[in-house]
């Protein structure tokens, strides 16, 4: 189990790397920590001419707190996310999330930017880009875009990005005041691959109805998904997490593999999504009650 | 440009600092870390298992963390500060994990310790005072097909609170 012979470019600067794919498309791939471009490679399920090598690329591993969002670099490592007190506080669905991917030997190596890109359907950081309605942004020669996460995901391993665009950035909305968040998953084994995960946001007001509302899955559908979830806003919080888990259920269409049946992961939606809201509602109330 | 280029099918020098000495080899650029560090450099404690990321047998630290070495490329390592199993303690010593893994025997086929070792290293660095459920998840990222995992789990928790009492 090893890769086929290939290039090996090492840029330092981001415009470098720009350059390099714009000239070899999808002859090349873009190696950023090789948590899943690695196995690949050694698989051979990936057979690129040349790979070009991102992890040394400073530009990509800032965290930068704009007026709306957290923008953190693609190249940022899941680990150096995770101990940042800035995403703790500012993206706290993320914080939720990160536990979840791999073990500390993958995240100390795995990058934000590299799960969003390779967008594995049940990968925990696409998914929590959905839930908090983040964006991706994309640069090649051509110049740079912003691609919202809910379009981002097409498929199984397919996104948006052309074969000339360098994932660099992704934009996480800052987090509400006095909301609560919940992020869980089942899985084989902790650090697999989620059989199915959910992660939500909420807000209630002092008459305990629901003022704010995003629920998201992952590993239901071939790729993570929001459920439209407006019709609830009003309703009376402790009957959210019952409703909303059952309208859930009957809303995915689940995938079906070695893993579980698509009936499987319908009844885990309902449970996960169950008990997502539970808690996120309660860490919201304790919010809401000590603004008081 | 500063874009550093190396042809596929051509070895070319790789430097870095293995257990506290300055080493370098050849490698081609498809060259797995692991490889590197057992063919070029001898350092035989890497132990190579599904070469996808998974088992955690090849687990070493690079600049402090710990990290799989079968996921990434002797290129990449280029310059780095890298500890194997043989830097864990003094040669001839063993270190306090050491010690409790052979009182415990943690270890029966000994495939897998060498990465359980350089993980336990870097764990107890960032949870001084593990409980067992910490690590139980932190042994989530190794496979072990022989001990059943409860001589592991101890002889962690014994060598966590010998450090502490020591320290």
């Amino acid at each position: 189990m090893k890769p086929v012979a290939f290039d090996y470019y090492r840029p330092e600067a981001l415009s470098e790397a720009v350059t390099l794919l714009a000239d070899m498309g999808d002859e090349a791939a873009i190696l950023a920590g090789g948590m899943t471009l690695g196995p690949m490679l050694n698989l051979r399920i990936v057979r690129p001419h040349s790979v070009i090598d991102i992890s040394r690329i400073q530009a990509l591993k800032s965290i930068s707190v704009a007026s709306d969002a957290v923008i953190t670099g693609a190249g940022l490592t899941q680990s150096q996310a995770l101990r940042s007190e800035i995403m703790a506080r500012e993206v706290p669905l993320l914080a939720m999330a990160l536990p979840w991917v791999g073990h500390f030997q993958t995240r100390n190596r795995g990058t934000l930017g590299g799960s969003v890109a390779h967008a594995d359907p049940s990968a925990e950081i696409p998914l929590a880009l959905v839930a908090c309605g983040g964006t991706v942004v994309l640069q090649s020669r051509r110049g740079m875009r912003r691609v919202a996460a809910r379009e981002f995901f097409v498929g199984a391993l397919v996104t948006q990005r052309q074969a000339d665009e360098i994932v660099t950035a992704l934009e996480w909305p800052r987090s509400l005041p006095v909301a609560g968040y919940a992020f869980t998953e089942i899985a084989q084994r902790h650090g697999d691959f989620a059989i199915a995960a959910a992660a939500c946001s909420v807000r209630v007001n002092k008459r305990d109805r629901i003022e704010r509302l995003a629920v998201a899955l992952g590993g239901v559908e071939d790729r993570p998904i929001a459920i439209e979830v407006s019709g609830f806003l009003g309703h009376a919080a402790e009957d959210i997490p019952a409703n909303v888990s059952a309208h859930a259920a009957s809303s995915v269409t689940p995938m079906q593999d070695r893993l579980a049946s698509a009936d499987y992961r319908t009844a885990l939606t309902k449970v996960l999504v169950e008990r997502a809201l539970s808690k996120a509602l309660k860490m919201a109330r304790l919010q809401r009650d000590r603004m008081q | 440009m500063t874009v550093l280029y190396r042809a596929a099918r051509v070895r070319f020098a790789v430097e870095l600092t293995l257990n506290g000495q300055r080493r370098s080899g050849e490698a081609e650029p498809r060259m797995l870390l692991c490889d590197f560090l057992r063919h070029e450099l001898q350092a035989f404690g890497v132990h190579v298992g599904c070469e996808h990321g998974i088992c955690g047998a090849c687990t070493i630290l690079v600049d402090g963390m710990a990290v799989r070495s079968c996921t990434q490329y002797a290129a990449q390592a280029d310059g780095t500060d890298i500890v194997t199993v043989e830097g864990l303690a003094k040669p001839g010593t063993l270190n306090e994990v050491q010690r409790a893994f052979a009182k415990h025997q943690a270890l029966q086929c000994g495939f897998c310790t060498p990465g359980i070792l350089c993980s336990v290293a870097y764990f107890l660095r960032e949870t001084p005072e593990p409980d067992e459920q910490r690590v139980r998840e932190m042994l989530s990222g190794h496979i072990c097909r022989c001990t059943g995992y409860t001589s592991i789990v101890t002889a962690i928790l014994e060598a966590a609170a010998t450090m502490n009492k020591g320290s």
